[in-house]
């Protein structure tokens, strides 16, 4: 096969998924209520309890929305990642599935690019978030914007490698249900996204290390210091190569008879 | 380009599925892959078109082992699967750039492919419909036509026909025949419905895992005694 080939299809499978993203705009739309909620409501009541220092990448006291921001991106595609994911070996997508993997070329090429089509349109719906959370103040510095990008694509590809990772071999957890209780609320509480770490340490100093072994707090960092045009290269690093780990793991693990792709109840 | 099969044994967990099944496919002929539900046929599918990997046997296409050379199958094989593998919301034409990208065409040769076969499948008008408002029938053939994009020689068909009306059965079951004779296709239907398979077709019975005939309808009923082939299934496997 040619590179031809590789661009044909890569470019194929962005634009189905886009295609689908805007037949189903009202889902994905609903889908931000959840960080909103958040942002709005959560945020409001815990910033008279909590107070933040001055902590790197900010150079000033912050609002309590300004902290929760980046961790409520990484929310955002946590939960698109597993639910994408999910769906990719149990329901919604088993069809597209069956004709993704009838392509002669390679199944990591074709998981990694289905991967990074989902993850893209997940960090549209961050985008939009951002835009909406301009009305509650929270405004990183407009280059930020664009510095962001590459945390974010690389949070998702990261994400949801491990969706596609947990889906593929551990059968208890083929409902949201589980995904939910078992991955994403430890994932997420577990991590820098709604404290900072430093907090955690005083609490406990093993919930602290839990967290910092969790990649979910280092894509939040990452996202955190990119967007207010900061560079974490620690954040970055791990980041990146959790994200080349799980991306190996979930493609050379990947067994379509462990799923519902055939049509019949997973091997 | 054909495809053989030998002793191809499949297992899940402990239920065997397939056991030592060999057979090998003429080249531009109609197989009719007769069983009743639950014989293994899905199975067989599943391991054709590498959803599932081989346990034991060895399958060949073209005399080299498919195993060794994925790629090239895939773009020999084209596959029509039981369950609907169409995006609904998508309309026609979107559905089969999709396939035709994935297979490395690019969007003009894609739509123009596209559109030649929807044409002969009657189904140009409609290409730009989204799928969900085509009834079961127009849906299959659209995926048939699908599945004919990337000019396969081998087109495997698992239960193409499962919840459509007889009228429809009987146009696709007729329309694959035409496209097998016209375009010298290969072509493996599955089937557990007597009236979809003919006298002069190639019959392979699988009946619980195993293999229990395989040649012309009219050998296959002359050994066994029988009168037709609707006689020999109900023989050999009980059903029908």
């Amino acid at each position: 096969m040619r590179a031809a080939h590789y661009w044909h299809c890569f470019v194929g499978i962005q634009t189905r998924e886009w295609l689908r993203f805007w037949q189903q705009r009202t889902r994905f739309a609903s889908a931000l209520v959840r960080p909103l909620l958040w942002l709005v409501v959560f945020a409001a009541g815990f910033r008279a309890v909590l107070g933040i220092s001055i902590i790197p990448p900010y150079q000033t006291y912050i609002t309590y929305e300004t902290y929760i921001a980046p961790g409520l991106c990484g929310m955002i595609i946590l939960f698109n990642s597993m639910q994408g994911a999910l769906s990719m070996v149990y329901d919604r997508e088993l069809g597209s599935m069956r004709v993704l993997l009838m392509s002669p070329l390679p199944r990591p090429f074709l998981l990694v690019t289905k991967l990074l089509a989902m993850g893209v349109v997940s960090v549209g719906q961050v985008y939009v978030f951002l835009l909406l959370a301009l009305l509650v103040d929270v405004e990183p510095p407009l280059w930020g914007y664009l510095a962001v990008l590459p945390a974010l694509i690389l949070a998702s590809l990261m994400l949801g490698a491990l969706g596609l990772l947990i889906a593929t071999w551990i059968k208890q957890l083929e409902n949201f249900a589980g995904v939910m209780n078992f991955v994403i609320f430890p994932m997420f509480f577990m991590s820098s996204a709604l404290y900072p770490l430093w907090r955690m340490n005083e609490a406990s100093p093993w919930l602290y290390w839990i967290c910092q072994f969790n990649p979910f707090t280092h894509a939040v960092e990452a996202i955190r210091f990119s967007l207010h045009l900061e560079w974490n290269p620690m954040a970055f690093g791990i980041t990146a190569g959790v994200t080349i780990v799980f991306a190996l793991l979930a493609t050379a693990g990947f067994r379509p008879q462990r799923t519902k792709i055939l049509g019949t109840k997973p091997a | 380009m054909t495809i053989e099969a030998k002793n191809i044994s499949f297992r899940y967990g402990d239920k065997p599925v397939l056991k030592e099944v060999s057979f090998a496919l003429t080249s531009g002929r109609f197989h009719a892959l007769l069983g009743p539900n639950g014989a293994g046929k899905s199975t067989l599918f599943g391991l054709l078109t590498r959803l599932l990997a081989l346990q034991q046997g060895e399958l060949l296409l073209a005399g080299q082992s498919l195993k060794k050379q994925p790629s090239e199958a895939m773009r020999q094989i084209g596959v029509v699967f039981q369950q609907n593998a169409l995006d609904l919301d998508l309309t026609v034409r979107q559905n089969l750039l999709y396939h035709a990208a994935l297979h490395g065409l690019s969007r003009k040769e894609a739509r123009a492919r596209g559109d030649r076969e929807l044409a002969r499948f009657d189904l140009l008008e409609r290409a730009n419909e989204p799928v969900r408002k085509l009834n079961g029938g127009h849906r299959r053939r659209v995926e048939i036509a699908r599945a004919l994009l990337h000019e396969p020689s081998l087109l495997l068909l698992d239960e193409p026909t499962v919840g459509l009306d007889v009228a429809s059965r009987k146009a696709l079951n007729d329309h694959v025949r035409t496209l097998c004779d016209e375009a010298g296709l290969t072509v493996l239907w599955a089937t557990h419905l007597i009236e979809e398979v003919r006298q002069e077709d190639r019959v392979l019975i699988l009946h619980q895992g195993q293999l229990l005939a395989d040649g012309s309808g009219q050998a296959i009923c002359e050994a066994e005694g029988t009168r037709d082939l609707a006689e020999t299934f109900h023989t050999l496997t009980g059903a029908g």
